[in-house]
């Protein structure tokens, strides 16, 4: 699961929500969760490369791909495939291959251990094949899409705070600088920051939430 | 006491003590069982001062029968459910509860102080019963067993004041998450060994770190995959003296702080010669552990994604002591040939495959095999799934290594022939089971005429147990092992062309082995129904998960699957609906 960083609005002493993102480092786990990100081999896993991407481009709002973990499609997938194999067993008929209960003679323990391996090995290969990006989603209340922060771009929480504060500092009437937010309240104009324009390109990622492109590195989303 | 009359002069002209004492160097089930045949007094001097038990299938006694005739029993073994439920052929409330042994054993004055179990279903309610009824319980062992949750773990830890060793080895546990690592009280200072590693869930980091250093004689540690790098790390700064290692999660990066100490921690652990785990797991990160492979004399990387050829020969090369390898088939052939020049003690060697769906990819063949026969004279022991096999192969391993214990071959694709020259196996089994003059278990697969156990009839004098799969032509070939395996002891058959003429040539063979397994064979109901009657002292059961109006009482109704094994307690009461005894 991906951690949300909330960014609430409404004034007060915080420096830029310091507290909060300490809230968020104790109360979750991290996850180098790269949309599309991730190794391994293995249909499944390609599959699911092809449906993010084809997300990303063309900017998919259709909510089917909401609340959706891929993960867990994986794993029905496979168990789909273990069910098909069908109980009756007739000496007479050549057995086909996949097709035959109870073979390969492999403990069913250590077949499911296998089964969540593979479905799992993305996260854990990219962990591995270090990618030294720790993306985080932010979420700013109010803010029309979201924002991916890389955690080890920042060192100390003063630098992240004003990286944040950079991030967010569009959805506020002019220019605020790193000085800290201000004007959260104010909503009236999006503004691009560098291109100038009205609007922005995002994408929704798979926990339904609308996401600012080019925070995450191009290689990342395609796994070079 | 021992001047008796002449008669009994003869046979006990030492004292009981003596005899018990005597008796004590005999260890082998086996060889006490035979003790306890000789006459009388030595039946009853070996039945006072037995402390191992073994009952290989939980019905074919009963648990008060066992306390009536073992009074001074510790530690019992006990095994549930036939072999071919490990692959889904039975159903799951088959049976095989433990819980009526520990009530009976709770009862009585039994100080139980070991039990292991296998293929068995353990409910928290037993775990619970078990933790509180037996002041001084040691071990657990759970060897693939069910019905059990993190909560029944919970009440050992808390309640089993000495306990010594729980290992839990691939059984499915419902994890209730975390807690019951905590519930070892601060007191709990024994620990011999621990393994956890077929748990699922989260553990409390704090909980498992504070009892590995409150565990001075921690010799066993296996975690599972919710123990991070970094308090693997710590876990070792705290036991140096481990002498088998489960790692958890296995992933880091080489450039870290987590990394050098790490590998500083493992230098300090100078006992460790079990190695296994690495449950998620990088190639990189592998060089952590080269400073203590040169001792390691069992290696276990069947769980162990993601790591393939090159990655596993770099690690397996500094390996030269290893006597026993659990790996998957992504190591290759070639990898194979590696271990082959490197790992010269190698005993037992075990390839998993890791593609199960049938995609045709194994990458082991027979190739690897050979490999491995030719460089590991010691070898006596062997699982192995292949893509493919010959018979020329399975001749030149059969010459190169005589000494097989066990020999289970799988090849992934069944009844597949030898890709040369198209013919059954036959040939290449039979030189295995000549050559192997010692060979007690045997699994075969591939294409196998009626002439495959004609050799083994003939030649595997010491077979005790037979799997076969997709095999043979007609009843004469199941009725070759009969004939011919005088030590058999369990049999199991699946999908093959044997039918009631070979189950009741020799009624009384049945007598002397533990159990037969047939299903989806040409055995009709009629068949088991004779049996049945001619054989009281056999338990014939017929599972059958079609549903009782479609199933006919026909006799000519082949069915679908029979269990039977011999018992002195009777039908079991426990049987679910599905299960028929006859």
């Amino acid at each position: 699961m991906e951690v949300g960083l909330k960014m609430g609005k409404g004034g007060g002493d915080h420096v830029c929500g310091c507290e909060k993102v300490k809230m968020g480092f104790e109360e979750t786990e991290l996850r180098l969760g790269l949309p599309g990100g991730g190794g391994g081999e293995g249909e499944a896993i390609r599959k699911r490369f092809f449906s993010e991407t084809v997300d990303l481009k063309l900017n998919l709002s259709s909510k089917e791909s909401s609340g959706i973990n891929p993960n867990e499609e994986k794993v029905k997938g496979l168990r789909q495939e273990k069910s098909l194999l069908p109980c009756a067993n007739d000496p007479a008929k050549p057995p086909a291959k996949a097709q035959v209960v109870g073979w390969p003679p492999v403990r069913s323990f250590r077949k499911n251990m296998l089964a969540t391996q593979k479905s799992g090995s993305e996260e854990s290969t990219e962990k591995a094949s270090g990618n030294s990006a720790a993306l985080v989603k932010v979420s700013m209340d109010g803010a029309p899409y979201l924002r991916k922060v890389d955690l080890r771009m920042c060192n100390s929480y003063q630098e992240l705070s004003d990286a944040l504060a950079k991030m967010f500092s569009s959805f506020t009437i002019g220019n605020c600088g790193s000085q800290g937010m201000r004007d959260f309240m104010n909503e009236s104009k999006l503004m691009d920051l560098l291109n100038g324009s009205d609007y922005v390109p995002t994408y929704e990622d798979r926990d339904g939430d609308w996401m600012l492109v080019g925070d995450v590195p191009w290689e990342y989303v395609v796994h070079l | 006491m021992f001047w008796g009359n002449r008669k009994t002069l003869k046979m006990n002209y030492f004292p009981d003590e003596v005899l018990e004492h005597v008796f004590d160097f005999i260890s082998s089930h086996k060889d006490r069982n035979s003790v306890s045949l000789v006459c009388k007094s030595w039946y009853k001097i070996e039945r006072y001062s037995r402390q191992r038990v073994f009952i290989g299938n939980c019905y074919s006694i009963s648990p008060e029968r066992l306390i009536a005739r073992f009074p001074g029993l510790k530690s019992l073994t006990l095994k549930g459910m036939p072999h071919f439920a490990d692959f889904n052929l039975v159903p799951h409330d088959w049976g095989g509860f433990v819980y009526p042994w520990i009530k009976a054993l709770a009862k009585s004055r039994i100080g139980l102080e070991e039990l292991r179990l296998k293929r068995m279903v353990v409910s928290d309610e037993s775990l619970e019963l078990l933790s509180k009824s037996f002041l001084n319980f040691k071990s657990l062992v759970l060897v693939s067993c069910e019905g059990f949750t993190t909560d029944g773990l919970a009440a050992i830890a808390a309640n089993c004041r000495f306990l010594r060793e729980l290992d839990l080895q691939e059984n499915e546990v419902d994890d209730h998450r975390g807690h019951w690592l905590s519930s070892f009280p601060e007191s709990c200072t024994s620990l011999v060994s621990l393994n956890f590693a077929c748990l699922k869930g989260e553990i409390n980091l704090g909980a498992i770190e504070r009892l590995v250093a409150r565990s001075p004689n921690l010799k066993s540690l296996r975690l599972n995959r919710a123990v991070p790098f970094d308090t693997l790390q710590k876990l070792l700064m705290q036991a140096p003296q481990l002498v088998d290692l489960g790692t958890g999660n296995f992933v880091h990066d080489p450039s870290s702080e987590a990394y050098n100490k790490l590998k500083s921690a493992i230098q300090r652990c100078k006992s460790i010669r079990s190695l296994s785990g690495f449950l998620e797991v990088a190639p990189h990160c592998m060089s952590a552990i080269y400073p203590i492979c040169a001792n390691l004399t069992f290696l276990n990387l069947s769980y162990a994604p993601g790591l393939h050829g090159n990655d596993l020969t770099k690690l397996i090369q500094h390996c030269r002591k290893l006597q026993r390898l659990w790996i998957l088939d992504c190591i290759g052939d070639k990898g194979l040939g590696v271990v082959a020049s490197t790992c010269k003690e190698l005993q037992e060697l075990r390839v998993f495959p890791s593609d199960l769906i049938g995609a045709g990819n194994a990458a082991v063949t027979e190739e690897g095999l050979v490999h491995i026969s030719a460089g590991c004279p010691k070898l006596n022991s062997l699982l192995y799934f292949c893509q493919q096999m010959t018979n020329a192969a399975l001749i030149t391993v059969a010459k190169n290594c005589p000494n097989f214990i066990r020999f289970r071959l799988c090849i992934l694709d069944p009844q597949k022939p030898d890709p040369v020259t198209n013919q059954a196996l036959d040939e290449g089994f039979g030189a295995i089971v000549q050559s192997c003059k010692g060979l007690k278990r045997l699994s075969l697969s591939g294409l196998l005429t009626d002439q495959v156990f004609l050799y083994i009839g003939m030649y595997a004098e010491q077979l005790e147990m037979l799997s076969i799969a997709f095999a043979g032509d007609s009843d004469k070939g199941m009725l070759y092992v009969l004939n011919g395996c005088k030590k058999l002891r369990k049999l199991e058959i699946r999908d093959c062309p044997f039918g009631n003429e070979a189950l009741l040539e020799d009624v009384g063979k049945y007598e002397t082995m533990r159990s037969l397994w047939m299903s989806s064979c040409e055995v009709t109901l009629g068949g088991c129904k004779t049996l049945a009657e001619k054989m009281p002292s056999l338990s014939v059961e017929i599972i059958n998960e079609i549903e009782q109006m479609e199933f006919s009482l026909d006799d000519m109704q082949k069915v679908e699957k029979m269990y039977l094994y011999r018992t002195l307690v009777g039908h079991r009461k426990d049987a679910p609906e599905f299960v028929w005894i006859l």
